[in-house]
């Protein structure tokens, strides 16, 4: 087949065949020849008001979806406001493709218009990235960049299209699998386990009388939910998920301690410690988890899951290292186990184990001191009324500080894909992008933000984009006049001096600058308003709403460990410290 | 680009043999990667392998930096890198070019011209005042030559960095990592 079209109209017609039925972007200069055919395509296209709600909206897709979100984007500064998502999804391994313009070939170097060196500039935010030196080469790179983008470890790719590729006149070839693969000799990423390890993980698990399942977000982008269950159930083991994990196991299942960590409850982060077996399934010994390292789980031996080799002894050497797709492993791990179990072996008794742990969740529920009359609103009894009045199957983004964790502590996860949050780079506005791409994947959920006040004013700007494109998303901002999580780290480790961070209780108004934005505004005073609230903005369906929390800006997350210590020393909520010593 | 500082022994360094596809920015990817995660790179040399699809990186790394296997799985991330082989200094053979302009008066040239055919290296150029030799050999070698002309005054030196292959002796010379492609 011979066909001529524009580099262009290959790049549309590559999408398209890659099954992309949304992309995020905005249009400018360089990328002006690729909007042209766009106009005949059944793709739908967002116009975003900001580059980084673009990418944010992108991820946001991909983390509901498991298919890579697709941003598209000018040159120059377009591609410098893509930085922050592409790191974003960079550290928390979402498939995402990021196309941007380019100078014509002939200006690259000469700081022509709206030039910068955007492969350049993106090369350690990304999977991989590539600048197309032709119009020939754009369906191959197109091919590779998804295949590279969702297989292995999954992550943002660039795609960087100089102007004249473009505009210029290109034979049609859509490669095959096998030309694909061929063209990347150097990438065969490895998903199924080694037999061996699996069955010395299997005999570790069999012989461990203080077991606990370590399960990060791997898990979710291996859809290996259910298959995790199957295992936690069989062998009847705690389970933790981790801030990126969250709904990768129902909360309300008796195995789940919930999240461990900085933030983490009492008994998850107390429960590693205290492991003779950790099974880590797709998690990365993250800082916030591990405290400090030396003194992390030092009785534990390590099965670690995981299909980048480079995480295998990254942070803490394993004892048994499986490179492979979470999925894949847990499935003949459990296959495993149940042949030894019916070639007769038992499991080692893990009851006194058990005991000891729903022990710990007794004394050490989630806590906060509740709404006094008269007093401010308390943010977590907010998240509480925000999760009884949802919807069933309501996805919650969030963004980045006390809101966060409130979110994560407070909330009940229960199914897998609920959650979508800026974990390994804590970006400050992710949650009303994110929230927008979530929704436009999956319009037949209610999709809930929660919102610092300070993170609102980064990105709020999307509600416009929500607006004019009918897109209804609800934002609950819980407003404590104060970039929270900062002002509680001065607050204990800096002696209450509080250095810029205090926003204010009145400026913006929120609610005056959501109806600016064409959305329902709602203001929360008091906790009888808060039922009230949530339930009118669920009733709301053709358009987004912002409801603001006036919260008590003194409140604290707890448990907490502070930076630079190690777990045993979590702090408690001031009204649990004193039974600490059940934790020993 | 190369930067060889003196070693004699080397227990700390490590020779990565990296065949990666040739194909424009892949050494901006390499040494970004060594850069953003704070690993060192010794020597490094690169050039088109037999198959001109393919380069060869010679990386002599400080393994002080980071553990060597760190540095390797990281490396295979790279989409471009095709393989890595470690070589053992003991089972490879090792070679580096440097050249040296010394100062020296015509009464004294003749002390570097005979240092220079001890070691078996060029006279490439000579003046009334200076004279540029060459030496190619195992990277000691020129250590010890860079060592003695260092007496004389040296006026501007150019060392390559290391290539190597391994040794055509006996069984496995390199140690190829198999830990699969990364992903
Ligand atoms: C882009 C960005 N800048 C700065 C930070 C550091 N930071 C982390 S949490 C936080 C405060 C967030 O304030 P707000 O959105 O009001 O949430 P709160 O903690 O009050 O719930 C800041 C400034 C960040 N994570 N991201
Ligand atoms: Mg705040």
């Amino acid at each position: 087949m011979t066909e001529q079209i524009t580099g262009a109209q290959a790049l549309i017609r590559a999408l398209e065949l890659e099954n992309v039925d949304t992309i995020f972007g905005l249009p400018g200069g360089c990328i002006l020849p690729a909007y042209d055919p766009l106009l005949d395509s059944h793709i739908r296209h967002i116009l975003v008001r900001h580059e980084q709600g673009a990418g944010h909206m992108a991820e946001g897709y991909a983390h509901v979806t498991g298919r890579p979100g697709v941003a598209l984007v000018t040159s120059g500064p377009a591609a410098t406001n893509m930085v922050t998502p592409l790191c974003d999804a960079y550290m928390d391994s979402i498939p995402m493709i990021c196309i941007t313009g380019q100078v014509p070939t002939s200006a690259i170097g000469t700081d022509a218009f709206q030039e910068c060196d955007t492969v350049g500039i993106t090369r350690s935010v990304t999977k991989h990235n590539e600048l197309v030196m032709s119009a020939d080469e754009i369906p191959l790179i197109v091919r590779q960049a998804f295949h590279i983008a969702t297989t292995g470890r999954p992550g943002p790719v660039l795609i960087d299209v100089p102007k004249d590729c473009l505009q210029n006149m290109m034979t049609w070839h859509w490669p095959t699998d096998e030309e694909v693969l061929e063209s990347l000799p150097g990438y065969r990423p490895n998903t199924k386990g080694h037999s061996r390890m699996i069955k010395e993980a299997a005999r570790l698990i069999l012989d461990s009388k203080q077991p606990v399942l370590y399960v990060g977000g791997g898990v979710l982008k291996a859809r290996a939910a259910d298959t995790l269950r199957e295992l936690a159930e069989l062998i009847n083991t705690p389970v933790v998920t981790t801030l990126m994990a969250r709904g990768a196991f129902p909360d309300s299942h008796p195995l789940c301690l919930g999240m461990p960590g900085m933030h983490g409850n009492a008994t998850a982060i107390t429960a590693m410690q205290k492991s003779d077996l950790l099974i880590n399934l797709g998690a990365r010994f993250d800082d916030r988890i591990t405290g400090k390292v030396s003194t992390f789980a030092p009785d534990a031996k390590i099965i670690h899951v995981d299909i980048d080799p480079a995480e295998q002894g990254k942070v803490r050497r394993p004892d048994v290292p499986i490179v492979g797709d979470c999925r894949l492993v847990i499935e003949e791990l459990v296959k495993t186990i149940k042949e030894m179990l019916a070639n007769g072996e038992v499991q080692a008794d893990i009851s006194a184990w058990k005991s000891r742990v729903s022990g710990w969740q007794e004394q050490f529920p989630m806590y906060y001191s509740p709404n006094e009359p008269g007093e401010a609103l308390k943010p977590q009894f907010c998240l509480e009324k925000l999760h009884e009045l949802a919807p069933a199957g309501t996805i919650l983004c969030s963004g980045v500080g006390q809101h966060q964790m409130f979110s994560s502590q407070f909330w009940k996860f229960e199914e897998p894909y609920t959650w979508v949050n800026s974990g390994g780079l804590g970006t400050m506005g992710f949650s009303i992008p994110a929230a927008i791409g979530a929704k436009v994947a999956r319009p037949d959920r209610t999709v809930w933000a929660v919102d610092g006040d300070g993170c609102f004013q980064m990105t709020a700007q999307e509600l416009v984009t929500a607006s004019v494109e009918r897109i209804p998303i609800k934002v609950a901002v819980l407003n404590n006049s104060y970039l929270g999580m900062v002002r509680q780290w001065q607050e204990m480790f800096y002696d209450e001096r509080y250095s810029e961070v205090y926003l204010s209780p009145e400026l913006p108004d929120f609610v005056k600058w959501a109806e600016a934005m064409g959305c329902v505004g709602i203001r929360v005073e008091s906790p009888e308003e808060v039922e009230p609230a949530i339930a009118l903005a669920n009733s709301i369906n053709d358009r987004s709403v912002v409801v603001e929390f006036r919260v008590d800006a003194g409140e604290k997350v707890f448990p907490m460990v502070p930076a630079g210590f190690g777990n045993d020393d979590v702090l408690l909520h001031p009204n649990q410290n004193d039974r600490r010593e059940f934790l020993r | 680009m190369s930067m060889t500082p003196n070693t004699t022994s080397m227990p700390s360094h490590h020779i990565l043999s990296v065949l990666v596809q040739n194909r424009a920015g892949v050494l901006a990817r390499v040494s970004s990667l060594f850069a953003r995660r704070g690993y060192n790179i010794f020597s490094l040399a690169v050039a088109p392998t037999e198959d001109p699809d393919f380069s060869r990186i010679t990386i002599v790394v400080d393994v002080e930096s980071a553990p060597l296997e760190q540095i390797v799985k990281q490396l295979f991330k790279l989409i471009d890198v095709v393989k890595i082989s470690e070589l053992d200094p003991r089972r490879s053979v090792e070679r580096e070019l440097m050249m040296a302009t010394v100062r020296v008066a015509s009464e004294d040239r003749g002390q570097v011209v005979e240092l220079a055919n001890i070691f078996e290296g060029k006279i490439l150029a000579v003046g009334t005042e200076a004279i540029t030799v060459s030496l190619e050999g195992s990277p000691d070698k020129l250590d010890d030559f860079e060592e003695l002309l260092r007496g004389y005054g040296i006026v501007e030196l150019q060392r390559t960095g290391r290539v190597a292959l391994p040794k055509l002796d006996k069984e496995a010379r390199t140690r190829p990592h198999k830990n699969g492609k990364a992903s």
